[in-house]
């Protein structure tokens, strides 16, 4: 139990987050400092977010390569929202993101349950119309930080018991799947549908409805994350979040979650976005040549994919001699 | 016969209006295309005002604003082909990359269409006149000059650029650092890239501040970098300590200027820069001028330039916007 606890996913993850850590400390000691890391953590949020609904959906099978785009959608109506009634309350405003959000993700889910067109191929789709949407409904012009009311720009800084309510959103939303994924008949549903999709069937789960959900909540953290992304940068216009889905992806996929489907964890998914967060804070501290960055993150990536496919291999072989004993 | 030929004629260019989305107006237009890097950026939408300004006065002129949805050599090929096959007169393009437009341009020359390039320039082979909005060492001087009149002690200045590799930034960087030695007690510590990322600037920002506690300005030569920056000084608490100077939109920095983060920045007239570039093209594609070295051009208000060896020129010094005039530009551009 133990050991399986100490050589598990997670565990591994920790380790290198610490180690990596320790690696920044000797050349940035500042790094480490409780305060900087909460400002990490903070920066990260966004990441976790949506890597937490991108997780979800690539449980079921799938992938959703527009949560950028549907961040950056989501982000542009709420800050044009904002500076057409600047005294609308808040909650208004996260209300329409979040609700737009799951919209746009419903939109992805019905073409793929319905439709049965390649979640890869739909998402691809809906990404470009996405960002086309954007253009159309700015005229390619930005909101700027000038334009946005006050409260609509300070409430991810507010604090509350000393952490921004941005990183607050991100600790609600990890409890909130961590329960829902372990504890409800739709989170073991998402295990099921993408594990086994025939078992599934057959045990009565409609994998499609199920995948519908999966893109449904990724869409509703993307449009989360749209208002907290323009709230945070100050700042709305076509290309926000431009490549970001790559890296929910591969927080994903670092957090041991099997693009195959069906093996994933909400702590692996957080885990995975902090440890490329803090590879993104760390390189411009720790005085390394910008030629060098980009190829030292590709790295990181890289590692940690062949790891994971490294350890899931090992798991579906001891399965598969199992089924030849048995038969 | 003539009336068929009208009536010929209002079809095919409803036709084409309705296809290019741009309106001929008579046969005997003069079509202007203005290739930006992409469509959706505040800079080149101001720029195709200018142009459709400079149009208006020069009468006969049709303006086709144009690009790719993403800064790339391949969208802009794209673009300037289907321009080709349209048979414009003349295609004004500020370029994403120096080289690879050269053969596609070329193709257009050859077809007897008009190239210049302004803004972002193309190689002297792929266009027949370079217009600079201003010259690139008048710029290096002027970004450090913002920094260097805020701290007349001296101090640390970092720069926050665009990618590694993207050619204006890299060539301001360059000239700046050539007249580093008229500005005594200011010192560069460090360049440092936001690939034009919202994100990315904004941590590279915080990077600096942290790395330099003593840091006393940021400059960033690029609109996305200079508010990220602004932002990440706000969000830090360093408002009066660190001074985020550079290039940047009036629109985009108002905030930034209301709120202490960033005292000066500049930047050239966009419209202006558009005018001009319509101006040469038309007078390029009349032949009211011709594209050799120390000829020069008239362009309308904004004054006359004169071609050196490479057949490119400067429009004028960057402007500098601060508190005092930011109001009145902030809804211009």
């Amino acid at each position: 139990m133990l050991k399986r606890l100490i050589t598990s996913r997670e565990a591994l993850l920790i380790g290198a987050i610490v180690l990596l850590l320790v690696l920044i400390s000797t050349r940035f000691p500042g790094f480490v400092r409780p305060a900087n890391l909460a400002n990490v953590f903070n920066d990260t949020s966004p990441l976790i977010l949506l890597a937490i609904g991108q997780m979800i959906v690539i449980l079921t099978k799938c992938i959703d390569l527009s949560v950028a785009a549907n961040l950056a959608l989501t982000g542009m109506v709420v800050s044009m929202v904002n500076v057409a009634a600047p005294g609308l309350p808040m909650a208004v405003i996260l209300a329409v993101a979040i609700g737009l959000g799951a919209l746009l993700g419903m939109f992805n889910g019905i073409l793929v349950w319905k439709l049965q067109i390649p979640p890869i191929v739909v998402t691809l789709g809906t990404m470009t119309i996405f960002r086309g949407t954007i253009f159309l409904l700015s005229d390619g012009k930005w909101v700027n930080s000038h334009e946005m009311s006050p409260a609509f720009k300070a409430l991810p800084r507010t604090d509350f018991l000393s952490l921004p309510v941005l990183s607050w959103m991100a600790i609600i939303a990890v409890i909130l799947f961590t329960i829902v994924m372990t504890r409800t008949t739709l989170g073991r549903a998402f295990y099921a549908a993408g594990g086994n999709p025939h078992a599934a069937t057959y045990a009565g789960i409609n994998v499609g409805k199920t995948q519908f959900w999966a893109f449904t909540i990724s869409g509703a953290l993307a449009g989360l994350t749209g208002y907290l992304w323009v709230s945070r940068f100050a700042v709305a216009y076509v290309d926000i979040a431009g490549g970001f889905e790559l890296d929910v992806v591969a927080a994903c996929v670092i957090g041991g979650v099997s693009i195959m489907g069906g093996i994933g964890t909400v702590a692996g998914a957080l885990l995975g976005a902090l440890f490329l967060g803090i590879i993104k804070n760390a390189l411009p501290v720790v005085d390394i040549s910008p030629f060098w960055q980009l190829a030292i993150s590709g790295g990181a990536i890289i590692i940690a994919v062949a790891l994971n496919a490294q350890a899931n291999r090992e798991k579906g072989r001891i399965i598969l001699k199992r089924a030849e004993h048995a038969t | 016969m003539k009336r068929r030929n009208f009536t010929k004629l209002t079809a095919g260019l409803s036709l084409a209006a309705s296809l290019f989305g741009t309106s001929a107006m008579a046969q005997d237009d003069m079509r202007i295309a203005l290739v930006v890097k992409a469509l959706g950026i505040g800079f080149f939408e101001a720029a195709a005002e200018g142009a459709k300004e400079a149009a208006e006065e020069l009468g006969g002129v049709g303006i086709i604003y144009t690009g790719p949805t993403d800064t790339t050599a391949e969208g802009q090929i794209e673009v300037i082909n289907s321009l080709i096959a349209q048979g414009v007169d003349a295609i004004a393009v500020s370029s994403n990359d120096t080289d690879a437009l050269v053969p596609t341009l070329q193709k257009a020359m050859q077809r007897g269409i008009t190239v210049i390039s302004w803004d972002s320039g193309v190689a002297p082979e792929g266009r027949q006149v370079h217009l600079n909005p201003s010259s690139n060492p008048l710029i290096g001087n002027m970004i450090i000059k913002l920094a260097a009149d805020h701290l007349p002690d001296g101090g640390d200045v970092a720069v926050l650029s665009a990618t590694t590799t993207s050619t204006n930034q890299n060539i301001w960087i360059e000239e700046m650092t050539k007249v580093m030695g008229d500005y005594p007690g200011i010192n560069v510590v460090a360049t440092v890239y936001g690939d034009d990322l919202a994100d990315k600037s904004y941590r590279e920002a915080t990077g600096l501040m942290q790395s330099y506690p003593d840091l006393d300005a940021i400059i960033a030569p690029t609109s996305v970098g200079i508010v990220a920056a602004a932002q990440a000084v706000a969000d830090a608490g360093k408002i009066g300590e660190v001074n985020v100077t550079g290039l940047g939109l009036p629109s985009e920095m108002a905030g930034a200027i209301e709120s202490g983060a960033s005292k000066s920045f500049a930047i050239w007239n966009p419209i202006d820069l558009g005018y001009s570039a319509t101006y040469i093209a038309h007078a390029l594609a009349s032949g009211a001028a011709a594209a050799e070295p120390g000829a020069e051009i008239s362009i309308g208000r904004v004054g006359t330039i004169t071609l050196d060896d490479t057949n490119s020129a400067a429009m004028a010094d960057p402007f500098v916007y601060d508190a005092s005039n930011i109001e009145q530009f902030k809804s211009i551009f």
